[in-house]
């Protein structure tokens, strides 16, 4: 990164000046990168710190539903879970967003109405990604229609380890224009993209495309968000916005489900990108355990006694 | 054994038995086991104290509360095994003491300070029982359930069902005879337990806990804790996620603080009462964790001419 200057219409002219940029940046080391994010993990956060802790990231959660199974019903019980996750403690704050399917959008938008609380759309035929782009357009502007404020897409795996950075990044741009003024997460699935260094480029190519936020992964593969993936992601951000001013968000998805996890995640947010950060407009968890655990603990804070899965919902 | 006096000593750690796993405590923390060097089990236990055996764990409620994550984990599929493969397990686990017979008369000898002979009975007592407790887990039902008689057309079925997850206070004083006899009704009937040790001789318990995960019983179905009893049984008390509490290892006062605890989320209660270990244990141990789920089911559809077959 040091001399570039970073012209960013200068690096997607081409197919050639767009992979010239991306395999410039530099490689990633990483076993210091799984050493710095391991050694952030033990940071002990306890008492009030951890209360504040727990509040932030259940305002940071997008509470996800994504199965051939959702109902409306499902739906919408989930919808009110996210505007009030704890129906004894009505001091809980309520969830960032419900990220469900395009045909569950307007059922989730008519339950979440006036509340605040953002309806999410995974679009691009998630969670493969493998469809021709009319398709993809389609399904987002589905989505968009029927009120998602936010869109997940996933890019094109394929493309993008085959080399062809370009056509990955003319996805996005489609995506993103069809999502009008809905906030695009760009979805990597980072289990499927092999290496740090790759992770690295997708970061950099999503933002150069016009990300709002990026994202590991779908949840729907064996390696989902894991505190090295998220650090390196979160590097990203922080170089992106040094050097073109424009502040993109994180969300971290799949595999995150305890208390523990969540603030371990807060920490390395805190310690790589700051406080500007330390907001759901900025950093979100794509989850759905992870919300029960949390008000389990929360129940621990305020009565002192362990509290159990009786005394959360199930869903 | 002479020749061989320049080998260095192969001391055993000690750990608990959680999930299947064999942790040390989560706070690092460890306490020095003595031996007692008289049978009288006087009241001050600091009295009789005797030679150093090992380093327990120490416990913390930290270890407590993941102890019930691996019993409420386990709960499922051991309450929804058969009784009869419950019963085959639990017969399981006495054949494997029997082969360990030598170590733990051993280990009772020292922390009781019982002559061999005498830990060898209390031993011999202990393996039996589990065969006992073997044997009650496919009847039980038809002693406690039953069809009962209703006025109408259709049939109404109590049956017995596991409490959950049970918090067990060992007996302080019989350290292996009592534990077992505290242990196997909890889950012969499919409930899982989070145990707490005799506070000065957890050693037998814990061997115990070697002796379960070869036995076929599913790791977390019994966890064994050792450590300040009053220490970790205050939070198991408190804990929601905790179904019924057998205070056999608790003094009056104890019992008492940890009952009130238990009263939150209704738990059932065992008092603590005299231990008669060589009486016929009965049923009762296991009555206390048990409710009955009565259900009513039709007899079938009546036919025209009346008969409902």
């Amino acid at each position: 990164m040091s001399t570039n200057t970073l012209a960013l219409p200068d690096v997607t002219a081409s197919d050639q000046a767009l992979r010239r940029f991306l395999h410039g940046l530099p490689g990633v080391d990483p076993v210091g990168l799984e050493a710095r994010a391991a050694s952030l993990g033990t940071r002990s956060i306890k008492t009030t710190a951890k209360a504040y802790a727990i509040d932030l990231a259940i305002s940071m959660i997008d509470l996800t539903t994504l199965e051939g199974a959702d109902t409306p019903g499902k739906v919408r019980s989930l919808a009110a879970k996210a505007m009030r996750p704890d129906p004894t403690d009505r001091d809980t704050p309520a969830t960032a967003a419900v990220c469900v399917y395009p045909d569950m959008v307007a059922t989730a938008k008519e339950t979440l109405k006036g509340s605040g609380v953002k309806v999410a759309s995974v679009a691009t035929a998630f969670p493969a990604g493998r469809a021709a782009l009319d398709v993809k357009l389609a399904d987002v502007r589905d989505a968009v229609a029927a009120g998602a404020d936010e869109i997940d897409m996933v890019i094109d795996r394929g493309a993008f380890l085959a080399g062809k950075y370009l056509k990955v990044y003319d996805e996005i741009r489609a995506v993103k224009d069809a999502s009008g003024s809905a906030r695009l997460k760009v979805i990597f699935e980072t289990g499927e993209l092999s290496t740090y260094d790759n992770i690295r480029r997708a970061s950099w190519l999503g933002m150069i495309a016009g990300a709002d936020f990026i994202k590991t992964s779908t949840g729907k593969v064996a390696v989902n968000a894991t505190p090295s993936n998220t650090l390196l992601m979160l590097e990203a951000v922080r170089d992106f916005r040094q050097q073109t001013g424009v502040q993109v968000g994180v969300k971290p998805a799949g595999g995150i489900r305890t208390t523990k996890d969540a603030i371990k995640f807060l920490v390395l947010v805190n310690e790589t990108v700051g406080a500007d950060w330390l907001d759901n407009h900025w950093f979100r968890f794509g989850a759905s355990s992870l919300l029960n655990d949390l008000l389990m603990q929360r129940q621990k804070l305020a009565t002192g006694r362990y509290s159990g899965p009786d005394y959360v919902t199930v869903d | 054994m002479s020749e061989r006096n320049d080998r260095l000593s192969v001391f055993k750690t000690y750990k608990l038995y959680v999930g299947g796993k064999f942790p040390r405590s989560e706070s690092g923390r460890v306490y020095e086991v003595t031996t007692r060097t008289s049978a009288a089990g006087t009241a001050s236990r600091d009295k009789g104290k005797g030679s150093w055996l090992a380093n327990a764990p120490l416990s913390s409620r930290k270890d407590a509360r993941d102890a019930v994550v691996a019993a409420r984990k386990a709960f499922g599929g051991w309450s929804g095994a058969t009784a009869y493969n419950r019963g085959q397990i639990l017969y399981r686990i006495a054949e494997m003491l029997e082969g360990r017979r030598e170590q733990f008369v051993r280990e009772v000898a020292d922390a009781e300070g019982l002559s061999k002979s005498k830990a060898a009975a209390q031993v011999d007592a202990a393996i039996d029982r589990w065969v006992w407790y073997a044997g009650w887990t496919d009847k039980i039902a038809q002693v406690l359930g039953g069809a009962n008689p209703v006025a109408g057309p259709y049939f109404n079925l109590s049956t017995p069902e596991p409490t959950g997850v049970v918090a067990v206070l060992a007996p302080q004083e019989s350290s292996f005879l009592g534990l077992v006899s505290v242990i196997a009704p909890v889950i012969a009937t499919g409930n899982t337990a989070v145990v707490i040790a005799s506070e000065n001789s957890p050693l037998p318990a814990l061997s115990l806990g070697e002796v379960l995960a070869t036995s076929d019983l599913p790791g977390g179905v019994v966890n064994i804790l050792s450590g300040r009893t009053g220490e970790i049984a205050a939070p198991l008390a408190a804990h929601l996620d905790v179904n019924g509490i057998d205070l056999a290892g608790a003094d009056a006062a104890l019992a008492k603080e940890l009952e009130i605890a238990a009263a939150e989320n209704l738990k059932r209660v065992l008092r603590p009462g005299p231990l008669d270990l060589a009486a016929d244990p009965g049923t009762h141990r296991m009555t206390a964790f048990l409710e009955t789920k009565t259900v009513w089911h039709p007899t079938g559809a009546l036919g025209t001419s009346g008969s409902s077959y």
